[in-house]
């Protein structure tokens, strides 16, 4: 009988197990990605997966040292490039850009570059880097991820530094301080804190990136000096092995999987931990 | 402070008090000015480099498909046939397939991510909710890869021994469910875009549903609600917008989507009426072949196609933020 009390309490009940389901279903998703990888990736790590370099194709064993030093390096690299215009920038925005016409272009323009599907940006970075040099490089890799740094950097950079209450700028302010010492050495250190959180969920989201690296940074079976050659990185390993047709290669996917993982949720959860008794997280 | 108009304003109040000529004070502030100019110029040229590479990635995808974009107009767009070896190329079944497994993603997205938003933010207790929500946003920092990888071994056999028989064998008349179980294809692609955008539509619409004014929701239950009945009549129509804004920003992720995609939905350039059936993204189709493109003409190609894809995103981006933008003057980036 659908009106009386005992109907709606019906759909009541019904209706909240139902968003109860959504909730268990979406956390269960959660553990089981974690728990498969680990898994999976456990057995098949080995100390040769740290310290050796990929055995030719189709012979088994080898490991995956270059691809882990990859990895770090073109996210030290990225940083270089994306996180000084990110960070500056948004000094920029909490500081000076507050409603005025440039603040509204370039929050806007962070937006536009938040919103470029990865792959898209790897195509640029090609476009700018690869093309004029004429090879794949561990620099166009970096500018890629760089590029995907800033967006993410600008606006928690705004928006920590827009949490420095007023009063303490006008207290520095009064003391006489000019205005450039009033931000570098007393708003930016308050905010320090939120500054760090919201650069290190921007870089654990970046190093995970596969898309811009395929035809930026390439990849290659060796150690990669320098910048300007090709270079190896955990995230196109785990691609190139995933769709490989060798069982050996498929357990080091799986490996890689689990390093990879590691490090983007320790880095990720430790930027929130970091964060905890602050405001709410960035993204 | 923060505003030049403003200073101005109160500085001149404060001369006015003080009984003195502005000009006797500007000596005072001359004295720091050199570095402060320096400084907000310095962070002015880093905040106009970001409206710089904006439009540079505009225009280099926009120069660097020039051969593609002369040697087949718009008829690109709505055209199905990819012969690399004719040089002959258009993208209407990239398009589609992004479109389509775009839009089932939603279609699945949507229910799951505001039902987990409701249990969050009105029946788990705050401090489960807060937890919840951190666990939900990991999902959100999984890499795509590793998405693709559970893709590849676990989700594609799933599909291709349980799901899609029993589809084919309860919904088989229609034309969506029809053909042989692959595993890989449109629908399951979907299926992985969807565990990936939900964190996107639980964290927005959570937020916005614990700032629902307590108000309304008192009014609803003074007026003999059960607690369902306080969410759909106060809460959801309060957040209406503010969700749609998070399907936006969820959408737009969605279609630039390339690794998890790429590796389970099957890589088939053609247009087929089943959700079975092997596809192919804009996305997907530069991952792959991109690298392997000889002649200017197919690079420029795929050029276009990133052109197009970046169109149709900064386009759904574009309303997403217009629509938080309202709800609140500084949307997050998410």
């Amino acid at each position: 009988m659908p009106g009386t009390y005992r109907h709606r309490q019906w759909v009541n009940n019904a209706a909240f197990a139902v968003t109860g389901f959504c909730a268990l279903l979406t956390l269960g998703v959660l553990f089981f990605i974690l728990g498969y990888v680990t898994m999976h990736g456990i057995s098949s790590l080995s100390w040769n997966f740290f310290t050796k370099l990929p055995k030719p194709v189709g012979e088994p064993g080898g490991g995956m040292a270059n691809a882990i030093v990859g990895t770090f390096k073109l996210i030290g690299l990225a940083s270089v490039v994306g996180l000084p215009i990110g960070v500056l920038g948004g000094v920029y925005l909490a500081e000076y850009g507050k409603g005025n016409t440039t603040g509204f272009l370039v929050r806007y323009s962070a937006d536009i570059i938040n919103g470029v599907p990865s792959i898209v940006m790897g195509i640029f970075a090609y476009t700018v880097v690869v093309l004029p040099m004429r090879h794949f490089s561990a620099l166009a890799g970096g500018v890629a991820l760089g590029i995907m740094l800033i967006p993410i950097a600008v606006r928690s950079t705004e928006e920590f530094l827009r949490l420095v209450p007023m009063a303490i700028r006008e207290a520095a302010l009064a003391l006489g301080l000019p205005r450039w010492k009033v931000i570098l050495r007393v708003v930016i250190p308050t905010a320090m804190k939120g500054l760090l959180t919201g650069v290190l969920l921007d870089l654990s989201r970046v190093s995970g990136e596969t898309a811009p690296l395929l035809f930026t940074a390439f990849g290659n079976r060796f150690w990669s000096s320098g910048w300007m050659n090709p270079i190896s990185s955990l995230p196109v390993m785990i691609f190139t092995y995933a769709v490989s047709p060798y069982e050996d290669w498929h357990r080091q996917a799986w490996a890689a999987a689990l390093v990879l993982l590691m490090i983007v949720l320790a880095t990720n959860v430790g930027a929130r931990v970091l964060m905890r008794n602050q405001v709410k997280v960035v993204a | 402070m923060m505003n030049t108009h403003c200073e101005e304003r109160s500085d001149k109040a404060i001369c006015r008090r003080l009984n003195r000529s502005p000009r006797s004070f500007r000596s005072l502030a001359m004295t720091s000015g050199l570095g402060d100019r320096l400084f907000k110029n310095l962070t002015l040229l880093f905040a106009l480099s970001i409206l710089a590479i904006a439009a540079a990635i505009a225009w280099e995808l926009f120069k660097n498909s020039a051969l593609s974009r002369h040697a087949f107009g718009w008829s690109f767009l709505t055209r199905q046939i990819w012969d690399p070896v004719a040089e002959d190329f258009g993208a209407l079944p990239f398009i589609f397939g992004t479109l389509v497994s775009s839009a089932l993603a939603l279609l699945m997205a949507i229910p799951l991510g505001v039902g987990v938003a409701i249990f969050l933010a009105e029946l788990a207790p705050r401090k489960v909710s807060t937890a919840c929500a951190f666990l939900i946003e990991l999902l959100a920092a999984i890499p795509s890869v590793v998405y693709g990888l559970i893709g590849v071994f676990v989700l594609v056999p799933f599909m291709r021994v349980y799901v899609q028989p029993f589809l084919i064998k309860t919904l088989g008349f229609l034309p969506l469910f029809r053909g042989p179980a692959y595993g890989v294809g449109m629908l399951t692609a979907a299926v992985i875009l969807a565990i990936m955008i939900v964190p996107f539509i639980t964290t927005i619409s959570r937020e916005i549903f614990l700032s629902v004014p307590i108000a309304l929701k008192e009014a609803a239950m003074a007026l003999g609600a059960t607690h369902w009945e306080v969410v759909r009549l106060a809460v959801l129509p309060y957040s209406r917008s503010g969700i749609a804004g998070s399907v936006f920003l969820a959408l737009g992720r969605a279609l630039g989507e390339t690794m998890a995609v790429t590796m389970v939905i099957g890589n088939r350039p053609e247009v087929m009426a089943s959700l079975l059936a092997p596809g192919y993204t804009m996305a997907a189709v530069l991952a792959n072949e991109f690298t392997e493109a000889t002649s200017d003409l197919y690079v420029h190609t795929l050029i276009e196609i990133g052109l197009v894809l970046f169109a149709i995103t900064i386009l759904v981006n574009a309303v997403g933020r217009l629509i938080l933008y309202k709800m609140s003057p500084y949307a997050e980036p998410h």
